[in-house]
């Protein structure tokens, strides 16, 4: 596993936990169980904080609690389930969260577009991504039809533009 | 019809580019099949008994000439000169090779076509009405909100990987050519009180193991808010939707667990959300932009009435039956709807060869406009023809043997490819439509019994829509042998209703001489003016039941 | 992957499409392919027939063919036929298109 952040390749800084695990020094991930059970006890420790949900664990789960974070922590548990996605353009959109969006699970190369424009900004992958292959599919579409998550004016604002700047000539 | 713009080119170009690279990665091994599949899946690719087979997408039906002359060229070129049209107003190519594929969407892309989404768990070719801009009580094209839509919808990144594929239906007049109470999204335009177009929305429609019909749960959603409406209901879907089993993951069934009443709240409360933003509020030059591609063509001030079609009519007892009943009335005085059937007697429902393709083309160059459709019904419509032109019209397709005369009639069948092309299928359709067909081909017999659908499905997944044919047949598979089981009563327009089932499966050996005594049941029993729906909504199920299996 | 042999068939041969342009082929007793049924070795029995299947590996590692399965058949007039409809098709070409597939040089398998 390899950890991708705003589009460089870096080491992880945050430890994924598990439920029983001893909670090692320094940044961690937790479950939402394990969240919701130890909160304050998490919280007093001084240190980033992550949750990481599963599928079917809604971000309004944790929506009283994102300035307390620093990474959520999303789940493929296949590539085939899209939940993420929703969740995503919610905590970023809805619940206005700007911490990191990081995805875990069954990540493939042909979603990293999709993940980008929904408010991912982190994503763990396989041993064999490169930079070129993230490069390369990444930018698979320099157009987008639709507005998401990730800014990028969509086919019709340029289409307007277009026309405003043609109708600011003919004026002139 | 709508043309690509400097963007539209680039998103599909890049699209062919990344599949090129996928099929690249694939044949040198650098992908297993397994990771292959899910990206050929998502561009149409499907491995099917013979070889691959190509879905290519006809957004909302309708084709220029100059775009069916391409399909008809690849069907030279990458296949075997032919391509069947299906029920979702798509084209399939039988033997394409996966080596040829990225050179096949190369050249479908330089006439603005593409297999984007025709396959997957995403958001499927948006259909529509195939008499869209010509139909006499239309309140709005249909093709305008199906564009906005097929663009919205094209690689959304959020709803790529639904629980389930996702398909959307758009009608713009009351009477539903588009099966809209089937579909996942049924969309119908409406005018407000005040006059304002806005559409109603059904959700929850659709056919395959679990037939249901659409629920309404909005009377008018505005203009302006369509796009953010629609991103509400996907989104309810997209979280809600079942994961855990395939048979249970259409929207269907989760509108079905939660009530029709439920999913309204929860859509509802999505929308406002999504409303507040204001990101997919569509502003109205968009609309206009696109509206304006869609603008009624040329049309001529014409006398109603046509002389030389009266004449015709009269003098030529086939083009007499086939004005009866492949024409259909047109808005515009002067002008009529021609239907092309894809249903010669003893023919494959929906196959059209490469030639008949450019004859098509041809035909709808000289004389509609320069552009046809597609129908849900596995044919062809040509929108916009002058009365005056129809002899030469049928003189044409007669020479390219696209006349024959059975639109609605019995002879008009939708039929799945079946198990002599889907690596899904339990049975065989397409010879049963064609021995129903021949059966029934006496054109005397076909106008005595009326308007009536058969449709046909190899398996559950009802690629054939059997549900709502008047008569349905399934094809089942009962230890290596094919059987055919029989519901009635189904319809796809605004009277939507799923088909009984009338009893046990027939053999292949029964069937056709079932489907005989059926009908005769209906002759026996109708009442002045009744088609065999409307007989069979009277009597019900029972005479036909008895007259099937009394003998037995 | 569904299920394309009876249990308990006595005679099965492995069959595949061919990666590069999906034809149907089958696997020779040599471990080539073979666009032809009557090219397929046949195994007897279940444990041959696991081995036959196991042998197909290697070349779905070589990217040649994709989705090899067995499937029952049958033995008859110093031939073997496909014992399903199914599988019939799949070794002729469609029924409703006699002229296209193997067929076209392999008439009268669709009688």
């Amino acid at each position: 596993m390899q950890l991708i952040r705003n589009g460089e390749f870096v080491a992880d800084d945050f430890a994924t936990v598990g439920d029983e695990d001893a909670l090692p020094d320094g940044a961690v991930i937790v479950s939402l169980e394990r969240w919701q059970k130890e909160r304050d006890a998490l919280t007093a420790r001084n240190t980033p904080l992550g949750v990481r949900l599963k599928s079917g664990q809604e971000p309004s789960a944790i929506a009283e609690d994102i300035d307390k974070l620093k990474v959520v922590a999303l789940e493929f548990p296949v590539y085939r389930n899209g939940r993420a996605y929703s969740y995503a353009r919610l905590l970023r959109e809805r619940h206005g969260y700007k911490g990191e969006i990081r995805a875990v699970g069954n990540v493939l190369r042909d979603q990293f577009h999709f993940m980008v424009r929904c408010g991912f900004d982190a994503l763990e992958v396989a041993d064999n991504i490169t930079p070129e292959i993230w490069a390369e599919s990444v930018g698979a579409f320099s157009l987008s039809y639709q507005p998401a998550t990730d800014g990028r004016e969509p086919v019709l604002s340029l289409r307007q533009r277009l026309a405003a700047r043609a109708s600011a000539r003919e004026a002139v | 019809m709508y043309r690509y713009d400097e963007f539209d080119y680039q998103i599909v170009n890049e699209r062919v580019a990344q599949f090129r690279g996928q099929v690249a990665r694939r044949l040198s091994g650098e992908l297993t099949e397994d990771e292959f599949k899910p990206l050929r899946l998502m561009n149409g690719v499907y491995l099917q008994l013979h070889a691959y087979m190509l879905r290519v997408a006809i957004p909302y039906g309708t084709l220029s000439s100059k775009q069916l002359r391409m399909l008809a060229h690849i069907g030279r070129k990458y296949d075997r000169g032919y391509g069947h049209f299906t029920t979702r107003q798509n084209l399939q190519y039988n033997w394409p090779a996966l080596k040829d594929m990225p050179d096949l969407l190369h050249d479908l892309a330089t006439v603005e076509m593409h297999a984007i989404q025709t396959s997957g768990n995403c958001i499927r070719n948006v259909t529509s009405d195939q008499y869209a801009g010509a139909a006499k009580d239309e309140i709005e094209d249909p093709r305008i909100v199906s564009e906005i839509i097929r663009q919205w919808s094209t690689f959304h990144p959020e709803f790529s990987f639904l629980p389930r594929k996702f398909k959307i239906a758009v009608s713009g007049t009351p009477d539903d050519r588009a099966a809209i109470r089937v579909h996942d999204i049924g969309i119908q335009i409406v005018r407000d009180g005040k006059g304002a177009i806005g559409y109603e929305i059904y959700v929850g429609g659709g056919l395959g193991r679990t037939p249901m019909i659409g629920k309404k749960i909005a009377d008018f959603v505005p203009k302006e808010d369509l796009l953010a409406y629609l991103e509400a209901i996907m989104r309810v879907y997209n979280m809600y939707g079942r994961r855990d089993n395939i048979y249970k993951a259409r929207i269907k069934i989760l509108v079905h667990e939660i009530g029709a009443e439920e999913m309204k709240r929860q859509v509802d409360a999505e929308f406002a959300e999504i409303r507040k933003t204001g990101a997919l509020h569509l502003p109205a030059e968009e609309v206009a932009r696109i509206q304006a591609y869609f603008a009624p063509p040329a049309y001529e001030t014409l006398p109603d009435e046509s002389t030389e079609l009266n004449k015709a009519v009269l003098a030529d007892r086939d083009f007499a039956n086939w004005v009866k009943s492949n024409v259909a009335a047109h808005k515009v005085p002067g002008y009529a709807i021609v239907n092309i059937s894809l249903k010669p007697i003893g023919g494959t429902p929906g196959d059209c060869s490469s030639d008949q393709m450019d004859a098509v083309a041809d035909i709808a160059e000289k004389y509609s406009f320069d552009e046809l459709r597609v129908t849900h019904e596995q044919n062809l419509t040509l929108a916009d023809v002058r009365k005056k032109d129809l002899p030469a019209v049928h003189a044409a397709l007669k020479a390219a043997g696209l006349a024959t005369a059975n639109i609605n009639l019995i002879t008009d069948q939708i039929a799945c490819p079946g198990l002599d092309y889907c690596a899904l299928a339990n049975a065989r359709s397409i010879p049963l439509a064609q021995q129903i067909s021949e059966r029934f081909s006496d054109l005397d017999r076909q106008h005595d019994i009326g308007e009536l659908k058969i449709n046909t499905s190899g398996c559950i997944n009802a690629c054939g829509h059997h549900h709502v044919g008047h008569i349905g047949i399934l094809g089942v598979d009962k230890k290596g042998v094919e059987y055919y089981q029989v519901t009635l009563g189904g319809a796809a327009d605004e009277k939507t209703a799923i088909g009984d089932i009338v009893g046990p499966a027939f053999t292949e050996e029964q069937i056709v001489d079932a489907i005989e005594t059926i009908v005769t049941t209906y002759l026996s029993l109708r009442q002045p003016g009744e088609r065999f729906i409307d007989t069979y909504r009277r009597t019900g199920i029972d005479p036909f039941k008895e007259s099937l299996y009394a003998t037995h | 992957m569904a299920q394309h042999s009876r249990k308990g068939a006595q005679f099965q041969a492995l069959t595949a499409n061919r990666l590069a342009d999906g034809i149907v082929v089958y696997l020779t007793s040599d471990n080539r392919w073979s666009e032809s049924l009557q090219d397929a070795d046949v195994a007897e029995g279940k444990e041959a027939g696991e081995a036959l299947l196991a042998r197909a590996q290697p070349t779905v590692d070589d990217n040649i063919v994709v989705e090899p399965y067995l499937f029952e058949i049958a033995r008859e007039d110093g031939g073997i036929r496909a014992a399903s409809v199914r599988e019939t098709i799949r070794q002729a070409g469609p029924t409703v298109r006699l002229d296209l597939g193997k067929q076209a040089e392999l008439p009268g398998v669709h009688r």
